[in-house]
């Protein structure tokens, strides 16, 4: 992940000035700077809990709650694998293993050049299907053996297609 | 006493007329509709197991310990978060719902340190308790699993350490930060096993938002979150419930000691002030009481100039008697005084003002009331006719407007800021008049609807202008007018107030606040339900403090916001005892219960009590006694428990007249400023060293119980006493409960006051009396106590301190959150860690002009004097505006203030002084000259003279 980001601070406040009057707006504003800046910095929160007329620890609270709002930009292309029950006694070890020993990450990683983020999720609803993965909102189901390096060749695939 | 442990009924009382019948376990038992099963088992006597609940806070069903079975209901609902309900069958114990509690125990001390034994909380902790209750005998889950042991304990607050590791996220402290005390400052992070307690986003509690108020503490059920003081000494074995010592709120608390080591002070659940609630100050800043720098023998010296000499309590009190009898031939009987104190007893203050009367025969008393709330004594009586604020403190939870002026509830009276706070996020709006950004305009959940930034010095501009807005708008509550005011005074005051120089748009540029604004502001006061004025010394610390006041008051009466509950004029009063130290006859012209010296009928009956006789000429209050000491005639001060050296203004005036006197006797626990002016030093007895009375700002009289004997040998009843025996005018009690009898017997207000009927009720606020024999929360509620309200002519005339070319800014001065008036009490304490120094408050406009950066180095000057601190850039401030706090004694603050003060009453005007500030690189002058006489001043004679 790039080491220096720099701290959008005025499109954090636009962000912010445009949400504010909803009511309950600390999930919506949170989401729009997840999804519109690719993560929330946590230089943004104490922003967010000004406005907001909240605390600090309460935004903070609020934004650790959700694994979805993110502390760091993923990477351009986003695995997740399924490590609850189901998925765990049907083998979501061996994909992670497969999965680190094709891009060098383990769960919660990124690849240095930012291209791929890999990290565990509680579930994805396909437990006939173990073990699950999800990659950029598409699911997979029986990610084993060949359907695991296909999953993988996906991956590379797409990230190929990036920038053209 | 021994321990006193408080019930906990795990969830809030509930207040209803309606009551609901039940049987629990087989017993009837009937309670309030609204009260959860768990507490109606409490009531009769049955504890549920509970961990995440506490009567203090509202029910949360999380620890899933306190489940129950109800007939005819599926599965185990948790008895917190159940109400009753009609003929409802509640079993709390049965073997499927002791197996069930079991396996939750299992569940929490397979991931939670096995160390009772050496645990900080061992003896008073619930998780503890709760094993022991459900009979937890092994855990099946074994200890190796993933844990949260071992993680670094968080020791940053001076005062209270918190160790994750002992952690059970039941979110108590949480959510006591969220509804006690309404700071937010703590949250749980993330979710599932990584959940944590947080304090801020993940700081160090000092770093976060916390403002150590103690209630997260009170509230951990484990070692957790636990006092360092108990870390350190181990858990206390007796307890005294007394009253705080700080600010005028008067908390209760439970001094919890071991032998005569205090461990830890604990707010008191019964406490009808506090509800068991605390603050920085009361809770953890009580080092003070026993800290090295007490004085705990006497001294005398001939000159300032000389060393201290230590000597034994028969001749230091022999030395200041003959001194002042001295005086008194010399230069007449009016060439001493006496300064009551508003920090000790009510018993105290009466004993010092006796003495002035009766053994010194003048009436040469006053009381640090005359720098902070003199103008309400006065404006109050005036208008309503008693010199104290209206209602009780619980009023304010049924207020639906709540206008603040000239106060900071939240660092000054914090306490009572919180239950304030808890009122507008229930949907209380609010109006704040203050010329600085105080935390209550804006903080989390809470915001000013208005917040009027006025210029300092102009607050009777703004109220006159209010009451315009209320009669040209037609808002006036004419049938409260007729029934309950003067009409005389009122037709005087309409024709007055009507004038076009009171109409918004004609003074909203002088003010600086838009005429819009104050028109709304008007409306909201007059037209949104029940409204309370609250203030403090914003409002009387003014050369208009007094017409202020009594612009409030008419305010008031204008829109019939009196007499009944969440309405009324509420004075925040700053000292602990300030509102009884003035009940006690603390004034040149008042005899206790504020009746005129000059009044024959009165005079008498004291005169009468005291086998004395008395002089019906009222005497000097401290400015005329500093202004004639400076011109010669006045030479002898007794001052308990006051530091005007420090806290009175215009430093210089202050020092000059305590030099030219010729016998200064102090009588505090240090030695403060004014004791580098004296000639003989009395220790004083802190509030843990004696019995008494305090009287807080709702009138409350509450006890004050002796939890240690006193470290010099004397309380400071007794050593008036002494004093006063010494003097020639005998003294005679063996308990101050009897001197509360001679008040209770000369002042009607007190007349069914005693320490019996004390011990009780617990409290009382007074007046008390056959009328009202168990006291009186609210005033006024059928006819003010002069029988009319009295509307007055409160015409707005601009301070004589105005700002120009040569001081072009305006200085106004306040206080902090984590210290305490002069600072003497709290500046030795950890409270530092907060507040180290004295800092002056800058908007950014004003300090780049003068190429001020933050941190700064800054000479302020008046026409007064000069000083030199820290600028701390702010936009709290307004433009032209600059603001500092008055604690730290070489900070000088009142080296600037100015001798203009209330045209009635004197209090002197310490919110607007004019000066200038630019930057500097040292010290001033003064700073300097005082640093140096001061080390001279303090030094104590070698031992083999103190042995002597």
């Amino acid at each position: 992940m790039p080491a220096n980001r720099t701290f959008d601070e005025a499109a954090i406040k636009a962000i912010i000035a445009d949400m504010r009057s909803l009511d309950g707006p600390l999930m919506p504003i949170l989401h729009a700077i997840n999804d519109r800046l690719g993560y929330v910095d946590q230089r943004a929160l104490p922003l967010i809990a000004q406005e907001l007329n909240l605390s600090r620890a309460e935004v903070h609270g609020v934004f650790t709650f959700y694994h979805d709002f993110r502390k760091a930009p993923a990477g351009r292309h986003v695995i997740k694998v399924c490590v609850a029950e189901a998925c765990q006694s049907m083998g979501s070890d061996r994909l992670v293993d497969h999965l680190r020993a094709a891009f060098g990450i383990g769960l919660g990683e990124t690849t240095p050049d930012g291209r791929i983020t890999v990290e565990p999720i509680y579930c994805l609803g396909n437990c006939a299907l173990s073990p699950s993965a999800m990659m950029d909102g598409k699911l997979y189901g029986r990610v084993e053996g060949t359907r695991a390096d296909r999953l993988v060749r996906s991956a590379n695939l797409a990230a190929a297609g990036d920038g053209r | 006493m021994a321990m006193l442990k408080e019930q906990d009924h795990g969830t809030p009382s509930r207040v209803s007329e309606e009551t609901v019948s039940l049987t629990i376990d087989g017993q009837p038992v009937s309670v309030p509709k609204g009260s959860s099963v768990m507490h109606a088992a409490s009531l009769m006597g049955t504890a549920i197991p509970k961990l995440c609940a506490t009567d203090s806070l509202e029910p949360f069903g999380s620890c899933r310990l306190c489940l129950v079975e109800i007939e005819g209901r599926r599965g185990t609902p948790a008895s917190c978060t159940t109400l009753v309900e009609p003929g409802m069958k509640v079993t709390t114990q049965n073997d499927r719902l002791a197996k069930l509690r079991k396996g939750v125990m299992e569940l929490y001390i397979s991931d939670h340190p096995l160390d009772c034994l050496t645990c900080s909380a061992n003896g008073d902790c619930e998780l503890q308790d709760m094993a022991g209750a459900v009979g937890l005998r092994e855990v099946r889950y074994g200890y190796d699993g993933q844990n949260h042991l071992g993680q670094a304990k968080d020791l940053s607050n001076p005062y209270f350490q918190f160790d994750p590791s002992k952690c059970i996220v039941c979110s108590r402290c949480v959510r006591a930060c969220e509804e006690v005390q309404g700071t937010f400052a703590l949250t749980i992070g993330e979710r599932g096993f990584g959940s944590h307690v947080s304090p801020g986003m993940d700081e160090s509690f000092l770093s976060s938002e916390c403002v150590s108020c103690g209630a997260c503490v009170q509230a951990c059920p484990t070692a957790t979150l636990i006092d360092k003081s108990v870390v350190e000494h181990g858990q206390p074995d007796r307890s005294v419930v007394t009253t705080c010592a700080y600010c005028g709120v008067g908390c209760a608390f439970k001094a919890e000691l071991k032998g005569n080591e205090i461990v830890r002070m604990m707010p008191y659940k019964d406490g009808k002030a506090n509800h068991g609630h605390s603050c920085v100050k009361g809770r953890f800043a009580w080092g003070y009481a026993t800290h090295k720098d007490r004085m705990l023998k006497p001294m005398i010296r001939k000159s300032i100039r000389e060393p201290w000499k230590e000597v034994s309590w028969e001749e230091a009190i022999g030395y200041a008697a003959a001194e002042f009898k001295r005086i008194q031939a010399d230069h007449g009987r009016g060439a001493v005084g006496g300064l009551t104190s508003s920090r000790c007893t009510n018993e105290e203050a009466y004993l010092v003002q006796k003495l002035v009367r009766a053994a010194f025969g003048n009436n040469n008393v006053d009381t640090c009331a005359r720098v902070c709330h003199s103008p309400t004594g006065y404006g109050l009586k005036t208008a309503f006719g008693t010199s104290a604020g209206t209602q009780d403190f619980d009023s304010v939870m049924d207020s639906d407007v709540i206008f603040v002026i000239g106060a900071n509830p939240t660092d000054g009276h914090p306490v009572f800021g919180s239950r304030m706070k808890r009122r507008l996020r229930e949907g209380a709006r609010l109006i704040v008049a203050d010329p600085r950004r105080i935390d209550l305009v804006k903080s989390p959940h809470i915001k000013a609807d208005y917040h009027l930034q006025l210029r300092p010095g102009t607050n009777v501009a703004l109220v006159n202008a209010l009451a315009y807005t209320v009669i040209e708008e037609g808002l006036a509550n004419m049938r409260f007018i007729e029934e309950r005011c003067d009409p005389v005074d009122f037709a005087v005051w309409l024709e007055f107030i009507q004038r076009d120089e009171n109409r918004p748009e004609a003074v909203a540029e002088r003010i600086g606040v838009k005429a819009d604004d104050i028109r709304a502001a008007a409306r909201l006061y007059a037209t949104g339900g029940r409204a309370a004025i609250y203030y403090g010394l914003g409002v009387t610390e003014h050369s208009q403090g007094s017409t202020m006041v009594m612009g409030m008051a008419n305010l008031a009466m204008l829109t019939g916001n009196i007499g009944r509950r969440g309405v009324g004029i509420n004075p925040l009063r700053g000292q602990n005892n300030v509102q009884g130290s003035c009940d006690m006859g603390s004034f040149p012209h008042e005899l206790p219960g504020y009746r005129h010296i000059s009044d024959e009928v009165t005079r008498r009956l004291f005169e009468a009590a005291w086998q004395v006789e008395l002089d019906g000429e009222p005497g000097f209050r401290i400015p005329n006694m500093l202004d004639a000491a400076v011109e010669g005639g006045f030479k002898g001060l007794y001052v308990q428990g006051e530091d005007i050296a420090q806290s009175d203004p215009n430093t210089q005036h202050v020092t000059a007249a305590l030099e030219n006197m010729e016998c200064v006797v102090v009588q505090d626990l240090f030695l403060n400023e004014t004791a580098n002016y004296a000639h003989v030093f009395l220790p004083g007895s802190s509030f843990l060293e004696k019995d008494g009375t305090f009287t807080n700002a709702e009138r409350r009289i509450s006890r004050v119980r002796q939890a240690i004997p006193p470290m010099a040998g004397y309380a400071d009843w007794e050593v008036t006493m002494m004093l006063s025996n010494a003097l020639g005018y005998p003294m005679h009690y063996d308990h101050p409960s009897q001197i509360m009898a001679e008040i209770a017997a000369l002042t009607p207000t007190f007349k069914g006051v005693s320490f019996e009927r004390l011990e009780e009720l617990g409290s009382i606020q007074w007046p008390c009396n056959d009328e009202h024999p168990t006291g009186t929360p609210i005033m006024h509620e059928s006819m003010f106590v002069r029988g009319k309200g009295s509307f007055v002519v409160t015409e707005y005339i601009p301070t004589d301190e105005k700002v120009g070319p040569r001081f072009p800014l305006l200085l106004t001065t306040g206080r902090i959150l984590s210290h305490y008036n002069v600072g003497a009490q709290t500046r030795r304490t950890a409270n530092t860690a907060w507040h180290p120094e004295d800092l002056l408050e800058i908007h950014a406009h004003d300090a780049e002009e003068r190429g001020i950066r933050e941190g700064d180095w800054v000479a302020i000057q008046s026409r007064a004097g000069e000083t030199s601190l820290r600028a701390k850039i702010s936009d709290r401030v307004q433009p032209g505006v600059v603001y500092t706090t008055f604690h730290h004694p070489l900070t000088g603050a009142n080296v600037i203030t100015t001798e203009n003060s209330d045209w009635a009453t004197n209090c002197p005007e310490y919110k607007v002084t004019a000066v200038q500030v630019r930057l500097t690189n040292t010290v001033s002058h003064w700073q300097e000259d005082y640093q140096a006489f001061r080390e001279v001043a303090r030094q104590v004679g070698p031992e083999e003279i103190a042995a002597e």
